[in-house]
């Protein structure tokens, strides 16, 4: 009698919990979806501007689909109209930004993680400090920099060029590349620096020989991490540089800005895709690993 | 020649000594186990001897020249780490040759060592593996193997079975051996396992705050333990140390616990200094596997004692006893039955004893 009661009254529980676990899934999935497309809408509207005429823009609303599949707008966008003067257009920007960003990834990710493998492998007297200072860098306030590096970068004659726009990134870049990397070596045995040192290879050797090859993790998130600072900085490129040099989010803004006849929205919406996208490409081809260094602790042998 | 000789070393961390005035020496072909807690500067030593850490004071002698100052690779030794410390991407064979290639030995050298090596530790069908495809044993063996292809002076281990499970660690502890005995290279072994030592070393140097407190064979330390801390590190369950003081008349010398009256005679101790001992306060050592049931000898000391608690743990069990108010440990077969709160007879090994002054812990 006891079993039965007990064993009918399990079942209710049963039911019961089915019911709640199926609300609480849809409920999951409407706040998901919820979300999602709060942050895919400014999406669709660029996207969708950017492909319609003017003409569809004064008529429709916001949301309106377009008639039409009319790249025009991305045409004059990239290459510009033809015309002389106050033709701006992103196409010499964007190499410049390109040209700006892959020296300034390079060197920064290269520096930092020669400085973690030093601040975790080798360490010195002091080596702390160091570290400290270096993560001073992280936390100071760019705009707090900016007249004495444009005083440094008038003395060293890069002033308005992309060699300086790489030197200031490459600088502000190492505090958060060293982070990274000396926060990946720290997890990786020591003893793995030693069984080298007695195998006979020296600070370099056991670098690039053992150290590298097990970083692409951290490489790839300090890399995706880089790329992204510098591909969208504006500070900086609108500080150091103008004209001829400016970096691609400085033209993207002129272009926006400066323009003194009529608001030509689908152009502007075409140019800001354009000057997002690179960084789009590098998430999605290395994004995956980027949850998975940021979170994975070293590889033990 | 020695091989190995440490002559006054002494390291600190800052403030913090690490090793003080250290003496060792060690003959061609000996295994020698650094024993010790952990934090008392037995993997400290094994870097200096490996001239990964510096040292503060005193000097590192191989084959009798001076390597204080040389660079590891120089110093003719390999090590093995307690992480096996492989390379995680190079396979098992580049792993092997890495440190022959820095050397820039010839390609026929390296070819012909990494076939001699990995066929005598078995991992010739390996060599392509990456180490995160291994098991245990096998990295272990790797890692044995990457300092066997070297054919270093000595062999450096730090603390290399630490990582294997249980079952594993006999049977590498098995093979550690029979490769000692095959090659008779010099080995210096880390470790805080006194399992490890005992069955390892021809020679341990028990290592406590940095200072070497005995260096001997197995036999003589587990015997003739030189202080207290010895003779309480080494031995599972370790050393009854009961607390007392000698009564010395005439020709009689004998033990009486605290607050007991029985004296237990201790005339054929081999005391290293005879003067003196009447009402000296020590501690009398005896092993629990030397507290007997039955009497085996004819000089076995009867004595009859409580006990308190039986610990039954398979081929034999653990008695607590009580000696006037001390707790004192026993081992027997486990076939005997005890009769706990009970008064029962048992007999004192006298031959087996070690007494250490109260004050100094040192032995008598």
């Amino acid at each position: 009698m006891q079993d039965n009661l007990q064993s009918s009254s399990y079942k209710e529980l049963e039911q019961k919990s089915k019911y709640t676990n199926m609300f609480l899934r849809w409920f999951l999935y409407f706040v998901l979806i919820l979300f999602a497309s709060y942050f895919i809408f400014p999406l669709y509207v660029m996207v969708v501007t950017s492909l319609k005429t003017m003409e569809e823009i004064r008529q429709g609303t916001l949301l309106t689909w377009p008639s039409s599949l009319n790249f025009d707008s991305w045409l004059v966008a990239w290459g510009g109209r033809g015309y002389g003067a106050g033709d701006t257009f992103l196409r010499p920007y964007f190499w410049n930004s390109i040209k700006m960003v892959v020296p300034a990834v390079f060197f920064s990710t290269f520096i930092g993680a020669m400085t973690g493998y030093v601040l975790t492998k080798w360490r010195f007297k002091g080596d702390q400090w160091v570290f400290l200072f270096l993560l001073f860098g992280c936390f100071i306030p760019f705009q707090a920099i900016l007249l004495p590096m444009a005083r440094t970068l008038g003395t060293l004659g890069i002033s308005n060029s992309v060699v300086g726009l790489v030197l200031v990134h490459t600088v502000y870049g190492i505090p958060f590349t060293t982070l990274f990397f000396r926060n990946y070596y720290i997890s990786v045995p020591t003893e793995l620096v030693k069984a080298a040192r007695i195998d006979g290879a020296g600070f370099f050797k056991i670098f690039f020989k053992i150290l590298l090859p097990i970083s692409a993790p951290i490489i790839v998130v300090t890399v995706i991490w880089q790329f992204t600072q510098i591909w969208n900085d504006f500070l900086f490129g609108s500080t150091f540089s103008f004209g001829e040099a400016a970096p691609i989010q400085v033209a993207l803004n002129n272009m926006v800005l400066s323009s003194t006849s009529v608001k030509e929205y689908n152009v502007d919406m075409a140019s800001a895709i354009i000057a997002g996208i690179p960084t789009l490409i590098v998430y999605v081809l290395a994004g995956k690993y980027f949850i998975r260094g940021l979170t994975s602790g070293a590889v033990k042998g | 020649m020695k091989t190995l000789k440490i002559e006054e070393l002494s390291k600190n961390f800052g403030t913090t000594e690490v090793l003080r005035k250290i003496n060792l020496e060690i003959d061609e072909g000996n295994f020698l186990v650094l024993l010790g807690p952990s934090g008392c500067g037995k993997s400290t030593l094994l870097n200096i001897i490996a001239g990964l850490e510096t040292i503060n004071e005193g000097n590192v002698f191989i084959d009798d020249y001076n390597v204080s100052k040389v660079e590891p690779k120089d110093r003719n030794i390999a090590m093995v780490f307690q992480s096996y410390a492989l390379y995680p991407s190079m396979n098992v064979k580049e792993n092997m040759i890495f440190g022959l290639k820095q050397a820039k030995t010839s390609k026929e050298k390296i070819e012909e060592q990494l076939q001699k090596v990995s066929t005598f530790l078995q991992v010739d069908k390996l060599l392509e593996r990456k180490p995160s495809q291994l098991s245990g044993g096998q990295r272990q063996r790797v890692a044995i193997g990457r300092a066997l292809v070297r054919e270093p002076r000595i062999f450096l281990f730090d603390e290399p079975l630490s990582n294997l499970d249980a079952k594993l660690r006999v049977e590498m502890r098995r093979e550690i051996k029979k490769l000692h005995q095959q090659l008779k290279t010099t080995v210096v072994y880390v470790t805080h396992d006194q399992t490890e030592a005992m069955s390892l070393g021809t020679k341990i140097a028990i290592m406590n705050h940095g200072v070497i407190q005995q260096n001997d064979t197995p036999e003589i330390i587990y015997n003739k333990p030189s202080n207290t801390f010895v003779a309480d590190f080494i031995g599972s369950p370790s050393m009854n140390l009961i607390k007392g003081k000698i009564i010395h008349n005439s020709n009689n010398i004998s033990f009486i616990a605290d607050g007991s009256t029985l004296e237990v005679p201790i005339n054929n101790y081999d005391f290293k200094e005879k003067s003196d001992l009447n009402n000296k306060e020590i501690y009398f050592g005896i092993r629990p596997e030397h507290i007997y049931f039955k009497k085996l000898n004819e000089d076995d000391f009867d004595i009859n004692l409580r006990a308190d608690l039986s610990e039954y743990i398979g081929h034999e069990q653990i008695v607590t006893l009580d000696y006037s108010n001390q707790e004192i440990l026993a081992k027997f077969p486990s076939t005997i039955k005890i009769e706990l709160e009970k008064e029962m007879k048992l007999y004192f090994d006298l031959k087996h004893t070690s007494l250490f002054d109260f004050n100094t812990k040192e032995r008598l």
